[in-house]
């Protein structure tokens, strides 16, 4: 485990009142590439895959006012910009809970019991999604990415 | 001072199998992917490939490796079940967890060398039915259902030549491990027929103005004001209205925890400690693990100084279900 911690943070208000005034695709193209190249390598399992094809999945960031939608279709996830319908899954936490999730500081679980991060919509899709991302080898990954802050374990 | 009892860790993926070994376990226990084990989860567990890599990742750091064979053979699928078993000798598995004894029986007549465990789900809680499963199926370890109290435990341990394994961590099923319909009540399907309990495509969480509710295929099991703790979408955690009173009836969502009797449990000599949670994450396998390692190290050279840190508290506290820890049955005054 690297000595490097997350401390759980929220962000002032003000912020997510600017944010959401912001335009919203640059995270979902952040987000979409960033699963793409996870893709590329070959890091989720096929049979999980085929699960989320043409879901509308929506990650909103409680504090920076962010909410990017997304899919995945044909092999590839892509952004949606102009949403046509509610998702099938929605995620709603604020910046610290995603960056703890993602350098797999805390367990989902944890943060959900704690309701620092609501899961809404499809269940089952949702515990696919979990379950999809504990999965993957980070160790594989950061050699690729070595800007991102992954603490090792 | 007996030596200390192996520390059984969960795994329900590649990385959480290596943060348990790297973080001090001295055996993981792992599931198929499909309904031959109790966390049957969408995109839970190992396929071939992860399987392969994950035993020998483990046994390539000396550490012990348990397949869960634990749910109940269907009706015209019992081969099904059968193939799992073999398939976990092929694997070169250090034991298999079973529960049914038609599945022990074909375990033991096939394959009279490998080491087999009596499942939690097996729901043997007296020595007399663990020493039947040791005469009939030569079982090694049997692992106790969450309700004896640790003199229960002891007088387990005194009349058996079976290695015991309990529970140290993790979230509680109520007192009927093995025997629960609950699941089934609700939704017709339950750990013991398809190896979940109130699986996922069932559980609707209803985000309404100032609370969230939990319904499990439209029962209403739970209502949880937006600074309230939440625990798992089960029956037997839910709250209900019981004779103009609506409380945790037959359960709180709680986390069992036994810490402050870690010296007791290895004074009768239970042979291993078990933590729950294969559907959980690899962040908190390694919490857990490093905990309970931590602990189990300091009772190296004897009971005489242990003492619980507060720290390991706080860590294993977070992770807990409704972030509330117990010791459960164990310290219960009645039984
Ligand atoms: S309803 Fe509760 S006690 Fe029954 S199987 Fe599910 S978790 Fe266990």
């Amino acid at each position: 485990m690297s000595a490097f911690q997350i401390p759980k943070f929220r962000l002032p208000a003000f912020v997510a009142t600017i944010g959401s005034r912001l335009p919203q695709w640059p995270h979902s193209l952040h987000m979409a590439a960033a699963l793409n190249l996870v893709l590329k390598l070959k890091l989720l399992p096929e049979d999980t895959l085929t699960a989320l094809e043409d879901k509308l999945f929506r990650v909103h960031v409680r504090d920076t006012g962010g909410i990017a939608h997304y899919t995945y279709r044909d092999g590839l996830f892509r952004p949606v910009f102009q949403p046509a319908r509610e998702p099938d899954l929605a995620f709603a936490a604020n910046l610290s809970a995603y960056l703890q999730l993602l350098t797999r500081q805390e367990d989902p679980d944890t943060l959900f019991f704690n309701r620092e991060l609501e899961i809404t919509g499809d269940t089952e899709l949702g515990l696919i999604v979990k379950n999809m991302l504990d999965a993957i080898e980070f160790s594989q990954l950061r050699p690729r990415l070595p800007g991102l802050p992954l603490a090792g374990h | 001072m007996s030596s200390l009892p192996d520390l059984v860790c969960p795994a329900g993926s590649l990385p959480a199998l290596k943060a348990a070994v790297d973080n001090g376990a001295d055996t993981v226990y792992l599931g198929f992917k499909n309904d031959t084990n109790a966390r049957n989860f969408a995109g839970l567990n190992f396929d071939a490939k992860t399987m392969a890599e994950g035993i020998r990742y483990a046994h390539g750091k000396g550490r012990e490796v348990l397949m869960a064979i634990n749910t109940f053979p269907q009706a015209g699928r019992v081969d099904h079940w059968r193939h799992a078993v073999d398939n976990a000798v092929d694997l070169g598995v250090d034991a298999i967890i079973l529960a049914d004894v038609g599945l022990l029986d074909y375990a033991r007549n096939k394959h009279p060398q490998q080491r087999l465990h009596l499942s939690v789900q097996g729901s043997a809680t007296s020595y007399e039915a663990i020493n039947f499963c040791q005469r009939e199926f030569d079982i090694r370890r049997a692992v106790l259902p969450r309700v004896l109290t640790l003199a229960q435990v002891e007088n387990v341990i005194r009349n058996t030549t079976v290695e015991i394994e309990v529970f140290g961590f993790g979230s509680l099923c109520v007192m009927n491990e093995g025997r629960c319909w609950l699941s089934s009540y609700a939704c017709g399907e339950s750990p013991n027929t398809v190896g979940a309990c109130s699986p996922a495509k069932y559980v609707k969480w209803d985000k309404q103005p100032g609370a969230m509710e939990t319904r499990l295929n439209g029962i209403l099991i739970d209502r949880f004001a937006d600074d309230e703790p939440a625990g798992y979408p089960t029956l037997c955690k839910g709250r209900f209205d019981v004779q103009g009173e609506t409380y945790y009836a037959l359960e709180e969502p709680t986390s069992l925890n036994v810490l402050e009797i870690l010296p007791e449990i290895i004074r009768i000599g239970v042979r291993a400690i078990k933590i729950e949670g294969r559907q959980r994450s690899p962040a908190y396998v390694t919490q857990v693990t490093r905990t309970l390692r931590a602990a189990l190290d300091s009772l190296r050279d004897g009971a005489g100084r242990y003492q619980v840190k507060p720290g390991w508290q706080a860590e294993l506290a977070k992770v807990s279900e409704g972030s509330q820890a117990t010791l459960g049955a164990y310290n219960r005054p009645w039984r």
